[in-house]
């Protein structure tokens, strides 16, 4: 097992949400100060570096007008770590590529940062979020098929090496690729996808790339590895699908005690909770299936508007999003998760948010380094096999979960249904 | 209305016909085309009216290769080829009429009136500001007040359709956004070419359309020699709807 320290760089200095109909897309930059802004850039740097030091690896991506992650030009950020940290795989996860006009000037972006940081680029590619639509003046029409043409584009630019090539695509126009400098890695830095739905992993899979999911609980999670997993067989890469294949990113928080972990914990809850997006934003005409719009027609829920009200730490943890707890808590969750989903190499840690302060966060960062870590490394080798689900676990055993001291009574005599407040 | 599918270019379109007389080629808004828009049967009263559904609107196909209202434009000419119609007249509705100016500036000749109405398809106004107002980034709610001149007289009640109406509805609005999203609702090329326009050509719009401002409609009738403008009052956006009465008389007395 791999594990990633994540952080969006939010700018959690708001005024009262109810003062503005969306945290994304519209918020004026008025209300962003850059000194302040500045300081905070220096502490999450700081909190990679720590992580670094740790031996965990590190992870960033990339949003556009929103204060929840402001760090619109990702590759920028990833250049800076190149040159701060020692060690460690430096993942961004990942490049709008739907968004961006220039496939080709992403690949030698990504080029620059490995031969920069001498190989250590795991180069991540993302579809982009609905709300990533108006920053870029997207078309959200047939944005997959602009993905993956734009990502084979890229792939081949990283693996040409004997002069220009041409490229005379749906979508893409090049006659001269030829990119400066040739990257680090050969034949190109690991290649990973993050999708949330099972149509998407099923390409992933079949494309061979590490396929990461973000958030999406239990069934979810399944469904989208079990996906992964016969795109791969179906592609001819043969039976076995090997762990570090697969991702799963969480909100993580470990603290000493139970009662360090509760408060950690809730303040990681702050991507759920501030996350406040206009529904013009959140679903662009195309971005979700026919069928899935006619459903919220009919009063479906959009999915991420059903993950928003797991918004309590204990619900967060039977749904499978966050891991948060003492060590053996945090660890005995990671490991049913994992089992129940069929098994994962890499788990990204969401693990600084909104106003989780620096000495709290690197709390975070170290408990999760020192005293969970090892034990993954060791019971999840990359050597193992993904792909053999065990059954779906009954309602956690007590000593596993976490409760805060005020709803611990009410938790345990309502119980719930495990899974029951996962996104679906 | 007879409903028929005919195959042009690769591509199946949808097409709903009435009516006996002189041909008229309407083209739809981006709401779609509903045969029972009370506008229709006063028109099919004196000519044989011709409704496609665009590419990927109604139940026409979307093959990859179409993604603008050039596209579109093409297909049509190609459509008139296939009716055997040499010269027609045509009235195109918002994104209709957007498709309207392109065929008629394509192949002038081969149209004998043209009506717009609330068409939409050029860009008059200054850069830093939106001609047509982001339908895409405004709240859903606020949508229907630009739209129509009574927005309580068209709620939107979802159980009232099937769900076939309501994915026709859903891929409508995708298509949409396909063919409008950047330039957005306008081809930068067409105040260029609106001069070829020779025939006989009439701009309406709603009085109350947000959409569609009566600048607007000026400044793109002034495009066109000799076209003549006119408001309906107590409309919004989609005029055949809220007026159809005082639509289909505009629409006839100029055709006459």
């Amino acid at each position: 097992m791999q594990a990633w320290h994540f952080s969006e760089t939010a700018y959690p200095y708001l005024p009262p949400a109810d003062s503005y109909p969306s945290i994304r897309v519209s918020l004026p930059n008025k209300n962003y100060d850059p000194r302040k802004g500045a300081e905070l850039y220096d502490r999450y740097l700081e909190e990679w570096q720590i992580a670094d030091e740790e031996g965990m690896e590190i992870m960033l991506n990339e949003h556009h007008q929103t204060a929840t992650c402001v760090d619109p030009a990702a590759p920028l950020m990833l250049a800076a770590l190149a040159r701060l940290t020692k060690r460690a795989r430096l993942l961004i996860l990942g490049n709008p590529i739907a968004n961006r006009r220039q496939p080709i000037r992403v690949a030698e972006e990504m080029a620059l940062i490995d031969v920069l940081s001498k190989g250590r680029l795991e180069a991540g590619f993302v579809r982009g979020v609905p709300y990533e639509i108006s920053p870029a003046n997207s078309n959200p029409v047939r944005m997959n098929e602009r993905f993956w043409e734009a990502l084979d584009l890229i792939c081949k630019a990283w693996q040409s090496h004997d002069g220009p090539f041409s490229h005379e695509g749906r979508f893409f126009h090049h006659r001269n690729i030829n990119i400066w400098p040739r990257q680090w890695q050969d034949p190109h830095p690991p290649v990973w996808v993050s999708t949330t739905s099972a149509s998407g992993a099923y390409e992933v899979g079949a494309h061979g790339f590490i396929q990461a999911t973000f958030l999406t609980g239990w069934d979810t999670t399944r469904k989208i590895f079990d996906s992964y997993r016969k795109g791969w067989r179906e592609s001819g890469r043969g039976q076995d699908i090997p762990n570090h294949r697969l991702a799963y990113a969480a909100l993580v928080y470990v603290g000493e005690t139970e009662k360090e972990a509760h408060e950690g914990a809730e303040k990681l809850l702050w991507y759920v909770t501030a996350n406040k997006v206009a529904p013009q934003y959140a679903n662009p005409p195309g971005y979700v299936p026919v069928a899935a719009n006619v459903a919220m027609m009919r009063g479906g829920e959009h999915p991420l508007s059903a993950f928003a009200k797991g918004a309590s730490v204990e619900a967060a943890i039977r749904g499978g999003f966050m891991f948060a707890g003492t060590p053996e808590q945090v660890y005995q969750q990671i490991k049913r998760h994992n089992d129940y989903v069929g098994g994962y190499g890499h788990i990204l840690n969401m693990g600084q948010a909104g106003f989780l302060e620096h000495e709290d966060s690197v709390k975070g960062i170290r408990n999760f380094a020192r005293h969970v870590y090892p034990r993954l490394k060791e019971d999840f080798p990359h050597s193992r096999i993904s792909g053999q689900p065990s059954e779906l676990p009954g309602e956690p055993p007590e000593k596993y979960m976490l409760y805060s001291s005020s709803t611990v009574k009410m938790e345990r005599s309502v119980g719930g249904q495990l899974g029951s407040a996962g996104a679906r | 209305m007879q409903r028929t599918t005919v195959n042009i270019a690769g591509c199946e379109i949808e097409v709903h016909e009435e009516g006996s007389g002189a041909p008229l080629l309407y083209l739809h808004p981006g709401g779609g085309f509903r045969p029972t828009d009370a506008f229709i049967p006063l028109l099919v009263a004196k000519r044989r009216l011709i409704c496609p559904s665009h590419p990927g609107f109604g139940r026409s196909a979307l093959p990859d290769w179409i993604d603008s209202v050039d596209d579109v434009a093409h297909i049509y000419l190609e459509l008139m080829d296939h009716y055997g119609i040499a010269k027609t007249d045509i009235l195109g509705a918002s994104i209709g009429g957007w498709i309207t100016a392109e065929m008629a500036t394509k192949a002038p000749e081969r149209f004998s009136k043209v009506v717009f109405a609330g068409a939409v398809g050029v860009k008059t106004g200054p850069a830093d500001k939106l001609d047509i107002p982001d339908i895409f980034v405004m709240s859903p709610p606020d949508v229907p007040k630009i739209m129509f001149h009574d927005p309580s007289k068209f709620p939107f009640d979802a159980s009232k359709f099937t769900d076939e109406e309501l994915a026709i509805q859903v891929r409508n609005r995708e298509t949409l956004a396909l063919y409008v999203w950047e330039p957005y609702m306008h081809n930068p090329k067409l105040p260029h070419r609106l001069q070829r326009i020779k025939a006989p050509t009439l701009f309406l719009r709603g009085a109350s359309d947000g959409l569609v401002s009566a600048a607007y409609m000026d400044a793109y009738a002034k495009l066109v020699p000799g076209a003549k403008t006119l408001t309906i009052p107590e409309a919004g956006h989609g005029p055949h709807q809220e007026q159809p009465q005082a639509f289909a008389k505009a629409v006839l007395d100029f055709l006459q």
